[in-house]
């Protein structure tokens, strides 16, 4: 038993700090209306906060880390799961972007299971940052549910023709290319008849409709298919085993739950409750802002625990299960736990958006105890995460 | 980072649950909670034997040396079958007091005989009144030529009615500081009346009637017992963490057991999505407690600081041992709400652990002291 980092890890923990001292400007973290574990709140309009971020990913690009997952041969870096735990959770502790799409799933999951053609087609785009991609999964009627997905890719000569409609299309305005999982074959079982298409956002018959949230922010759309074709070379592996991609490819996402972000923002709170006063008394004086902070606090290291956990299981060859949704499960249920805990801290406060003159804490609070509502149910809600959790963790009957 | 246990500790937590599943099932417990000693010293002699009365205790004084954590590890083991007796206080209280703050002469008077078992120790620190934490006490010694004059009365001194000494927490003369003294169980002017608890352990009121001590017998140093007293409830809360690890981790296990097994509307009730997120949430609190503790008895046993993770850990477990064994309660249904039945015995176990050592609000106050609050 060590509950502490190696002297490798140490090093390396200090060569991520000190690269994203250097690349990112020092007041970054302190401008982020970002909440952590939220969908809603990213940054999609700000045109100066998009070239920084652009800069910063053609940086980590440079230094390797982009794809610091991947196996050596194809760029990567062949990290363990620790170091990109430790890798992930530094980043998102200076609030930088995370690595996206592209080279957080689609990457992964073309390298294991693509064509060689596959490979060659994106593998080197991606891996140098030179294109995004947005999760073409949810649609109207196939939410936790989405085995019963209707998009379909009818093959037609050199090409699949797509007609259908996605929706929680995660900035695919912003995008170039969707990561989509449409059904080939309709007279299969469910989970036997889908598969992973990259479809051009340029292509015809492609339509995006911007979702404002309840934020007030763009980061979502709809996104509908017209006939839209799509050439051969463009499905990933096989045809009809989407759902085994899917489901394999699960680890890539597992760690990416923003975990430094929680830290982050609970010090910046802190930070804020220990100089504020409310009727003449410091704010941190009162017994139960006490109480509520040290439970936040305690819920951020529990997520912590379950975090190192999974990378250090996924290191060991275990299958995290239970962890690994457990981890989901925590981090968003701490989300909406810790802005009810800012709110009720703020009190009247609370309420004041970020151009408001007496607007304590930037903000933050209200942005996200309104994005907070996303983080339970964006990828697998709060319920799913428990079905998987007493089905497949604590072999729980189905019937 | 590794979370999990090393080969030799592995075999130790096995050793200890085989053990204590054959020899101290749930339901001798039972047996035992009317009983006048409060625990089978026929089990106590075999524990002995296996050398977990002296786990922590050095080799030179006829211990095996271990570290906090193989503590740990016993303590979440008998946690499991809701353990009865007088281990916590005397390998824990009494033994980590002797073992960190004793004179050469007490080590050689305690320990031997505490690692053959052949003592057992009580704590007395609270009193009429008190809280949490090292309160302010009324208990008093006076000097009087070479001896100290205890006068007092103490609660909730576990297992006082059998201790071979009682370690008694007391003002000396009129000073703020407080003293420990290591006092010989029934020493003249020592009154001893078992309190009942819900929690089926030996709880005691001990009142001191002028009770004399040789000056020799104080445990450390006159007036300097805050210290070490704070650092032995810091130690305290994390074992008792451990202990109540176990003890949700079997009241988990048996209900999910239950549930994959009990049928209703012609299914197990473990199918149904209510019952199956019950088991969800259990399972988070029960892994998210064991992580947090096995932490802080990581960092006691490595000799780091742990006021910050002890608190975590005690605040977290503490509320979570309840969660869990009042929904196992929920999934067992009224089957459950029987004396005969077992569950109310972790049921029971994890309330009484909850308030030892201070209870969640308490811990929580402590981190928000550790948070610069």
């Amino acid at each position: 038993m060590e509950f502490r980092f190696s002297k490798e890890e140490e090093a390396f923990r200090k060569e991520v700090e000190d690269f994203l001292n250097k690349e990112l400007p020092p007041d970054w973290p302190e401008k982020s209306m970002h909440w952590p574990g939220g969908y809603g709140s990213i940054e999609t309009k700000d045109e100066e906060r998009l070239r920084i971020i652009k800069r910063f990913r053609s940086k980590l690009a440079e230094k390797g880390w982009l794809t610091i997952a991947w196996p050596k041969e194809y760029g990567g870096e062949a990290h363990s799961y620790m170091e990109q735990a430790i890798f992930d959770e530094r980043v998102s502790y200076y609030r930088a972007p995370g690595m996206g799409i592209a080279i957080g799933i689609a990457g992964p999951t073309i390298l294991m299971f693509g064509t060689e053609e596959n490979k060659r087609d994106w593998i080197p785009r991606i891996a140098a940052g030179e294109i995004e991609m947005w999760l073409g999964y949810s649609e109207p009627n196939a939410g936790s549910d989405l085995a019963s997905l209707k998009t379909s890719a009818v093959e037609d000569g050199d090409e699949y023709v797509i007609n259908g409609q996605k929706v929680w299309s995660t900035i695919a305005h912003l995008a170039d290319y969707a990561w989509l999982v449409a059904r080939t074959d309709p007279s299969a079982p469910r989970h036997k008849g889908v598969s992973f298409f990259i479809v051009d956002n340029k292509s015809p018959g492609v339509t995006i409709r911007p979702l404002i949230n309840i934020v007030g922010v763009h980061s979502f759309n709809e996104v509908f298919f017209d006939n839209v074709r799509v050439p051969k070379r463009n499905l990933i592996g096989r045809e009809n085993l989407g759902f085994y991609y899917l489901m394999t490819a699960l680890d890539f996402e597992r760690l990416m739950v923003g975990i430094g972000g929680f830290k982050r923002v609970f010090e910046q709170f802190l930070g804020y409750v220990k100089e504020a006063r409310r009727d003449g008394r410091p704010l941190g004086k009162d017994p139960r802002v006490r109480f509520r902070l040290a439970e936040i606090a305690t819920k951020i290291e529990v997520a912590y625990m379950f975090f190192w956990r999974t990378a250090e299981m996924l290191d060991k060859g275990l299958v995290p299960n239970v962890e690994s949704s457990v981890l989901k499960l925590t981090t968003t249920e701490l989300s909406r736990d810790f802005a009810d805990a800012a709110m009720e801290i703020l009190g009247p406060y609370g309420l004041l958006e970020t151009d408001s003159k007496w607007v304590p804490f930037r903000g933050l609070a209200p942005r996200g105890y309104l994005d907070c509502i996303s983080a339970t149910i964006g990828a697998g809600t709060s319920e799913i995460q428990r079905n998987i959790i007493a089905m497949r963790g604590l072999g729980l009957p189905r019937k | 980072m590794d979370l999990d246990l090393t080969n030799e500790q592995n075999i130790l937590k096995a050793t200890a649950r085989n053990f204590f599943k054959r020899e101290c099932p749930l339901s001798r417990m039972k047996e035992l909670k009317e009983d006048k000693l409060g625990h089978d010293p026929e089990l106590w002699r075999k524990m002995a034997e296996l050398g977990w009365m002296g786990v922590m205790i050095e080799e030179e004084y006829g211990g095996i040396g271990g570290s906090f954590l193989e503590l740990a590890i016993i303590l979440e083991a008998m946690g499991e079958v809701c353990y009865t007796g007088p281990y916590f206080s005397t390998v824990v209280l009494g033994g980590l007091s002797v073992l960190s703050a004793g004179s050469e002469e007490q080590k050689s008077q305690i320990l031997p005989k505490l690692a053959t078992g052949e003592l057992v120790l009580a704590m007395a620190l609270a009193e009429p009144g008190t809280w949490y934490g090292i309160p302010d006490m009324k208990t008093v010694a006076i000097v009087e030529k070479d001896s100290y004059i205890i006068n007092g009365t103490k609660l909730f001194v576990e297992n006082g009615h059998i201790a071979d000494y009682i370690l008694c927490a007391a003002r000396t003369d009129n000073e703020k500081g407080l003293t420990l003294f290591l006092l010989k169980g029934q020493s003249p002017g020592t009154e001893c009346n078992l309190l009942k608890t819900l929690g089926y352990d030996k709880q005691c009121q001990v009142v001191f009637d002028h009770v004399r001590v040789d000056k020799t017998s104080v445990i450390g140093r006159r007036g300097q017992a805050r210290p070490l007293l704070e650092d032995l409830q810091e130690k305290a809360a994390a074992a008792k963490c451990m202990e109540m690890i176990g003890v949700m981790q079997a009241a988990f296990n048996t209900t999910v057991a239950y549930a994959k097994e009990r049928e209703q509307f012609g299914r197990p009730i473990g199918s149904f999505q209510a019952v199956q997120h019950h088991c969800a949430n259990m399972v988070t609190e029960v892994d998210g407690a064991r992580f947090l503790t096995y932490q802080a008895a990581w960092r006691i046993a490595e000799g780091f600081p742990a006021t910050r993770e002890v608190a975590m850990a005690k605040a977290w477990t503490s509320k979570a041992a309840q969660k869990v064994t009042a929904l196992a309660h929920q999934i067992h249904g009224a089957v459950a709400f029987c004396e005969e039945h077992d569950l109310h015995l972790y049921y029971r176990k994890a309330k009484a652990a909850e308030v030892a050592f201070g209870d969640t609000r308490y811990h929580f106050e402590k981190l928000a002291r550790q948070l610069g609050l």
